[in-house]
């Protein structure tokens, strides 16, 4: 056990631990943060994804000694008691079955319009492949990506809206 | 958070109220309804986090099975005019929470952001068995309208006497009572009740015949029925503020892991418990029989430990299966341990003896695991001799009466609270995890989390039963089907769907089991069609171990539907290419060539069904195989129809064959569901969208692989699911109400989930062939399973 400092959705935490414990039963059973979620432990399904540098990481495989970045969690997504566009998206789009996996989902879709904004469908098809759900909400987990992107242009450009006839 | 327009933390909100203010607990307890505690200390411990607590720690049991003979038991209305219904079900993730919440609010006359909802926790709850069946809307729903339809006549009651007014001269609208002829004199269902009991009992001989006096309305008066209505649990699940079963944390809770035999079948020999005892927070390795888990502090502690700990077990003599590529061989071979009775119709061999061509056909699906994303868990906590139970079961009142008698304690000290969790379609109604956190928390007296690991998961969960089907059919000169036969081989000997303290593995591993396992169905295919000479027939067959094998079967949406299905509606569409007619034409032919119908209009909602699947298609009538295109990518659609229960489903799939890799692409999926009335078409649709995909995943992807020792499926890689990559383009689901006079006023509300799982696969199978000229007989269709049979049939 050591002093590990951890900065998660703007906080800073100092915490006495196994720093090669994997980061995700830090962040659930030390910081009591409820989003990344296990799933396998092996980094293959994504439930368990947070934001580091911009990274979508999977918390189940990152030693917590590893990580010196503030690590966003899917807690840390909604600014000022609003959600953010993704999160609205999810809503409005009702993309949740059981919902489990939806941490990954909308984590992975952070990076990936945070680095792609205007994803093509095969770019939301590859960069998603790798996070998993077993309700198979898939069809709307993309069309919801579709949608936060447009959310996101727009609030991006509400300074010079484009007049539509 | 707004409370009643927004609570999608059931159980914080739950836990919240019994601790706060105007709360059902201060309710109960202040009319007398209360008869027991609800503060037993983890109770209170967790709300702690929520709100400060306000009472000690009570006594902790025990715990009332909630009469369901009592209105008070099912809805409670506060003094603000909202209303709390208490309903003995889970929700899945079809958001039948909302569809609830929708039905009692119409029937109440209360505004739906009124209300709330408060699902399968089993000392406040009425016991209706939780999920299964996907029976949640078709039959629970009609008592919850009924209870709700009373409490609405008793308010109305009040009403007239406070008024002294005929209850005829009264309207209700928005939990607000008027008198006609004078609308000054108004009052609200809270002034009227809140903050007190109904104390009205009701009828019925059981929970699901239960009844008041009043009648439930005609559809016509329904204003949320019908409507979407956002699902109230999905902001909490997408900001991370729900508390799932896994989220629970207790004071003094510790953390274990199981360590599973590593041969099915093997014999623990002896545990060297110094090989984890320099393990930081290592508590104790427990074990009975050859069931093992390791107890430590912390949750990274106790995984260390399983994998670390030594023990030695002794190898079966024989060995526990076939290995999974001998499987079907092994299962045409084995003596059935039981067949059922062929259902016969007319003379099927004089039929077969006089048919111009007779077309035979075997298909095969092997084991499919639930393979749910998150791995079983559960939390159980032992304080103050009762025991208390952080479950995502999707039968909390099955697992509460499984653990009382699996651990001998009485049943009136368990409870079982429902919470949300991985959705694994079955897997939790033979809840294994929460039987091991119950046992361990016995043991230890400490609470228990325990959750199992990926590779434990994949491997060791309940599997949907590996089915081999013999077809065989009979075309006259004309073309016409004279004569069917199927004949099914289930491996489902040893069937676990359910939370019975001698079938869960635990109970298994001690030793503690039946004396004769309960077997499974060999299903048969269900369908309207008149054929004139039909002989179906199911047996069950076991593998050479029947206990403790990561090969038990359980209830994998529809148990054993998508098999027989598979079969059933490929087999048809092979009948209908050699008749060379086209596959939907070669249906509506069989379904009217009888007029008979039942009493839930099964024929006539399956002919709307297939015809609306065709027109939503925009199918192009032609026989099939379609002329093979000179491309890689090789197009087709087909299409597959069934009912279950009395739901009825068409499906068609498009697909895309690559030639050379042998990938399969399925473009777009059309589905015509008819479950009579819809309570909330979105939500419905999402919930047939999902069911699909998940059939595609058994379709393309699923097959759970062992060898002679073990399964050797053991994650996602070995188990490959579904992925973003094979979401089809395009999903239309056309919601269908094929009943002969849709507007009745007492149209019935049947179940959806299971119903669209089931023809999926021969759809995509029938589009393969359509595309191809290639008939797959055996799922899944793996790249590399699809080239060999197209390489063998010279179409790469």
């Amino acid at each position: 056990m050591s002093n590990v400092t951890l900065k998660v959705n703007g906080t800073t935490h100092t915490l006495d631990i196994d720093p090669s414990t994997p980061l995700l039963y830090i962040l659930r059973n030390d910081l009591n943060l409820r989003g990344p979620r296990f799933g396998c432990g092996l980094g293959q399904c994504g439930a368990c994804t947070v934001i580091i540098n911009g990274v979508a990481t999977r918390s189940c495989i990152t030693p917590t000694s590893s990580v010196k970045s503030e690590i966003t969690t899917l807690e840390g997504l909604a600014k000022g008691g609003k959600l953010h566009p993704i999160q609205q998206a999810w809503i409005d789009e009702q993309v949740p079955q059981c919902g489990f996996c939806q941490n990954g989902q909308i984590m992975t879709a952070k990076a990936l319009l945070d680095k792609t904004p205007h994803p093509t469908d095969t770019q939301i098809r590859e960069s998603m492949a790798k996070t998993l759900c077993r309700c198979m909400t898939y069809y709307r987990v993309q069309l919801a990506i579709k949608r936060a992107a447009k959310a996101i242009a727009g609030l991006g450009s509400s300074s010079n809206k484009e007049v539509v006839a | 958070m707004t409370p009643f327009t927004n609570i999608p933390k059931q159980v914080e909100e739950m836990l919240e109220k019994w601790n706060g203010t105007n709360s059902r607990r201060t309710f109960l307890k202040s009319s007398g309804l209360l008869v027991v505690s609800l503060s037993a200390s983890p109770l209170i411990a967790m709300a702690a986090t929520q709100a400060a607590p306000r009472q000690a720690p009570g006594s902790g049991g025990p715990y009332p099975d909630p009469d369901f003979r009592q209105l008070d038991s099912w809805i409670v209305i506060h003094e603000d005019n909202t209303a709390t219904f208490y309903v003995g079900k889970t929700d899945c993730g079809q958001g039948t929470g909302t569809a609830f919440r929708q039905m009692m609010s119409d029937e109440l006359d209360i505004p739906y952001d009124k209300t709330t909802c408060i699902m399968g926790v089993t000392d406040i709850t009425v016991d209706q068995g939780g999920s299964g069946g996907s029976d949640a809307i078709q039959v629970d729903g009609w008592p919850m309208r009924r209870v709700a339809a009373e409490a609405r006549r008793v308010l109305l009651e009040m009403a007239s006497k406070r008024f002294e007014a005929p209850v005829d001269q009264l309207t209700v609208r928005d939990g607000v009572i008027t008198v006609k002829t004078d609308p000054s004199k108004k009052v609200t269902y809270g002034e009227l009740i809140g903050g007190k009991r109904f104390n009205v009992t009701l009828t019925g001989n059981n929970i699901d015949a239960t009844t008041g006096v009043a009648k439930v309305k005609p559809v016509q008066d329904l204003k949320m029925v019908g409507q979407s209505p956002k699902r109230y649990d999905i902001p909490a699940k997408v900001d991370g503020s729900l508390m799932w079963a896994v989220d629970v944390k207790l004071p003094g809770m510790v953390h274990a892991r199981n360590v599973k035999p590593p041969i099915a079948g093997a014999k623990l020999v002896n545990i060297d418990e110094s090989s984890v005892r320099s393990i930081p927070g290592f508590i104790k390795v427990v074990s009975k029989g050859n069931y093992v888990a390791v107890v430590c502090e912390r949750e990274e502690q106790a995984i260390a430990a399983a994998k670390q700990l030594r023990v030695n077990w002794e190898k079966p003599a024989t060995p526990p299966f076939p290995a999974s590529e001998d499987l079907f061989k092994y299962m045409r071979s084995a003596t059935p341990t039981s067949s059922g009775r062929p259902t016969v119709t007319g003379n099927p061999e004089a039929a077969f003896a006089g048919a111009a061509k007779v077309i035979e056909a075997d298909y095969e699906v092997p084991f499919q695991g639930h393979t749910a994303i998150s791995p079983a868990h559960e939390m159980a906590d032992p304080s103050n001799g009762q025991m208390t139970i952080y479950s995502n079961d999707m039968k909390s009142y099955g697992l509460r009466t499984g653990v009382a008698q699996f651990l001998e304690i009485p049943r009136d000290r368990v409870r079982v609270l429902w919470m949300e969790g991985p959705q694994a379609y079955g897997r939790t109604a033979a809840d294994d995890a929460g039987f091991e956190a119950a046992y361990l928390a016995k043991e230890i007296g400490r609470p228990v989390r325990v959750q199992w690991m990926r590779n434990e998961e994949t491997a060791w969960d309940t599997k949907g039963p590996a089915f081999t089907v013999k077809m065989r059919g009979g075309l006259d000169a004309q073309g016409n089907l004279t004569a069917l036969d199927y004949e099914a081989r289930a491996a489902d000997y040893n069937h676990l769907g359910y939370n019975e303290p001698d079938t869960v593995l635990i109970a298994q591993l001690m030793g503690k089991r039946r004396a004769t396992p309960a077997p499974g169905g060999a299903a048969t295919p269900t369908d309207m069609y008149t054929i004139p000479n039909k002989r179906l027939t199911g047996h069950v067959v076991s593998l050479p171990v029947v206990w403790e094998t990561p090969l038990r079967t359980g209830n994998l949406r529809d148990p054993n539907g998508p098999q027989s299905t598979f079969a059933s509606e490929s087999f048809i569409d092979e009948l209908a290419a050699a008749a060379k007619v086209d596959p939907v034409e070669f249906r509506l032919k069989l379904l009217t060539a009888s007029k008979e119908d039942n009493n839930a209009f099964l024929r006539a909602r399956s002919i709307a069904c297939v015809k609306a699947a065709a027109e939503a298609f925009g199918w192009d009538t032609r026989p099939s195989p379609k002329p093979r295109g000179n491309g890689n990518i090789l197009t087709g659609r087909g299409i597959a129809y069934t009912y279950r229960s009395q739901t009825v489903v068409a499906e068609i799939a498009e697909v895309e064959v690559n030639r050379k890799t042998g990938h399969v692409w399925v473009k777009r999926l059309v589905c015509a569901h008819d479950c009579g009335l819809v309570i909330n078409p979105e939500a419905l649709r999402r919930t047939c969208e999902g069911g699909m995909l998940h059939s595609l995943s058994r379709t393309l992807h699923e097959e759970v692989k062992f060898d002679t020792e073990k399964v050797t499926s053991e994650n996602w890689i070995s188990h490959p699911s579904l992925t973003h990559l094979d979401t089809p383009a395009r999903i239309d689901v056309v919601l269908v109400n094929g009943d002969p006079n849709p507007n009745r006023p007492d149209l019935p509300h049947y179940g959806a989930g299971e119903t669209v799982c089931k023809p999926t696969l021969a759809a995509v199978a029938n589009a393969i062939y359509d595309a191809t000229g290639v008939r797959l007989r055996r799922v899944p269709f793996r790249d590399e399973r699809v080239l060999t049979a197209l390489k063998a049939a010279n179409v790469v």
